[in-house]
């Protein structure tokens, strides 16, 4: 059966191989056991207890005769729930405006730095920055030392070139849309990075076709490059709405640490789908109500998924 | 502009002063898309400048209008604080996180090479399904398993305890499957070598495999140290001691409205960045390199 030493078989034969054989089933079955109990335990029982506890009136930390199934109930619960609503249009909301400004911006950024010469590496590195470091850290930083209305770096900006002052974090109307420009910030140096190497992969003769035949750039940009970068594009934007479709750390710690009531606050325009999950199950402890949350979080993002695999599903000969 | 002369200057009159100008255009743009650039770049690294000054400001200019760009009045007085907070001692959850975060990264490049090198290069029954449950997991969000798994670890009464953090995550379906992408390119006539020279199954994976796959487990130790260093959801679920806390716990305490200590946020996030901020420093083509290895295929 084994792929390597097989051609010991017609040199050898015999017992010999049947020992090299033992060992290596052996050596597999040790790796793999362990490692399909493991997925079971945390992984597979997790999944359908997911399920399962979605169709139950399930709470922590309470006898199991307690859990009694009421069928569909908590998705019934979830479409009149206000706060619910709320959080899936914020959600949709969050990945509809965040991923524009980001493909736009991330794409103007590779092209850039792809014509920056000595400096590309540079420019690179240092784009790819925050990327790399704590999103809790830098969102902190970002809610208490740059959104602050009174003394932050922002209005303080704002103020010297004589801009109005504004709320950030603080008002309903501004907040998620701060939390997004973070966000731009914090990820951009990860899509400008698989951008450039998308835009790496296309063959320079393209280039040089274009040039003879004396196309302008803006012509080589949106007949060449753009149609050409389309798998690198499909994979940015799926990639990025299901990250943003779950996020969570930003979120909780920008408002938190801006003063708002609770997370997603002010007044619930930032909460999330996870967001407001984490509360129904960890704060009120209703763990079935939260389970169905995010089945239908789950269902959302399949749909994505399955788009992806459709709108990749071509040649991409060049 | 010297050499460009230079080397045009054998060019006729119209001729020369055609592609001086073309020169001057291409040097007049590039400078140009330099300072746009250096300006984006500036946005990029300021804030960790900002955290970094504002750690050594006193709290009166921490809220100075307008900013200073440099420590007036150095003072090392934030530092100290952030050892002795209400809310606990950052040097704890310092020591925390890194205890955590180097057991599962250890533990993840361990498991994620072995059951790579398995589905890499051995046959076995059921080879293809199992390997396809596996990559399948990556497909199914947190927000389903979360909850389940919570049930699980208050059940096993792991709450308050790092076998919570360490355990539900020994394997990973992307460490599986970046190892086993690897680990294919490693040609079969090493390990058949080996293996005639009467190296047990262990000794390959030793001495073959894991120096073999060096660039590959580079990535991975890159991609899980830092997912963890900044893991807060799970953790936020599961402790609830301050004394176990990890870092992302330990800033989230920082909270309130207009009476939080610049000084000793910045202090404390910056202490949080510094380890990751440093390794990427020295080792910043790995990091980018890792991406490229992991994000596409």
């Amino acid at each position: 059966m084994a792929a390597i030493g097989q051609g010991d078989r017609t040199r050898r034969g015999g017992e010999k191989w049947n020992t090299y054989q033992r060992n290596q089933q052996i050596f597999v079955w040790s790796v793999i056991l362990p490692m399909l109990l493991f997925f079971a335990i945390f992984y597979v029982y997790p999944i359908i207890e997911g399920f399962a506890g979605s169709t139950t009136n399930w709470q922590a930390f309470q006898d199991s005769e307690a859990r009694q199934f009421i069928g569909f109930d908590n998705y019934v619960r979830l479409f009149r729930d206000q706060v619910f609503l709320a959080s899936l249009v914020n959600t949709f909301k969050y990945a509809l405006i965040y991923m524009p400004i980001a493909i736009v911006l991330s794409l103007a950024c590779a092209l850039a730095i792809n014509a920056a010469g000595i400096l590309t590496g540079m420019f690179r590195t240092v784009y790819f920055l925050p990327v790399v470091t704590s999103v809790i850290a830098t969102a902190l930083i970002w809610s208490v030392g740059f959104y602050q209305p009174r003394y932050g770096l922002f209005n303080q900006v704002l103020a010297m070139v004589g801009l109005p002052q504004q709320p950030f974090l603080r008002s309903p109307e501004t907040a998620l849309f701060s939390v997004i420009i973070y966000a731009v910030w914090k990820n951009m140096g990860y899509d400008i990075v698989i951008f450039m190497a998308g835009l790496s992969a296309i063959p320079r003769t393209f280039y040089e076709a274009a040039r003879v035949d004396g196309a302008s750039r803006l012509q080589t940009f949106w007949k060449i490059t753009l149609p050409l970068l389309r798998p690198t594009m499909v994979f940015v934007i799926i990639t990025g709405i299901i990250n943003s479709l779950q996020v969570y750390g930003p979120i909780y710690i920008m408002t938190v640490a801006s003063g708002a009531d609770k997370p997603g606050g002010p007044l619930n325009s930032t909460v999330v789908v996870s967001v407001y999950q984490w509360q129904v199950a960890f704060g009120e402890l209703q763990l079935g109500y939260g389970a169905a949350m995010g089945i239908v979080l789950f269902l959302i993002i399949l749909v994505i998924t399955l788009m992806q695999s459709r709108l990749l599903r071509r040649n991409w000969d060049y | 502009m010297a050499t460009t002369s230079n080397s045009t200057s054998r060019l006729q009159g119209q001729e020369r002063s055609a592609l001086d100008w073309r020169w001057k255009r291409m040097d007049f743009e590039r400078l140009l898309l330099w300072i746009v650039l250096g300006i984006g770049a500036i946005a990029m690294v300021g804030p960790f400048y900002w955290m970094m000054i504002s750690s050594f400001k006193t709290q009166r200019e921490g809220v100075a209008i307008p900013p200073t760009w440099f420590p007036q009045e150095f003072t090392l007085k934030n530092w100290q604080d952030i050892g002795n907070l209400p809310t606990g001692s950052m040097t704890v959850f310092f020591r925390n996180s890194a205890f955590v975060v180097i057991v599962i990264t250890v533990i993840t490049l361990l498991t994620s090479s072995l059951a790579g090198y398995v589905f890499a290069k051995f046959e076995f029954r059921f080879k293809n399904v199992i390997f396809w449950l596996v990559i399948s997991m990556l497909v199914v969000p947190f927000s389903v398993t979360l909850i389940p798994l919570f049930n699980i670890i208050a059940d096993w009464g792991w709450r308050n305890n790092y076998l919570a953090l360490i355990v539900p995550i020994l394997f990973s379906p992307f460490g599986i499957f970046l190892m086993r992408q690897q680990i294919a390119n490693i040609p079969n006539e090493l390990i058949d070598a080996a293996r005639i020279d009467g190296a047990s199954e262990l000794a390959i994976y030793l001495r073959v495999i894991l120096p073999l796959s060096g660039a590959a487990l580079a990535a991975l130790a890159i991609f899980t140290f830092t997912f963890q260093w900044d893991n807060f959801l799970w953790p936020l679920v599961v402790l609830d001691d301050p004394n176990l806390y990890t870092l992302p716990l330990g800033l989230a305490q920082f909270r309130g409205r207009g009476t939080i200590d610049i000084g000793l946020v910045s202090a404390a996030s910056f202490l949080a960045v510094l380890p990751v901020l440093l390794v990427y420093i020295v080792a910043q083509r790995r990091f980018i390199e890792g991406i490229t290895l992991t994000g596409m295929k």
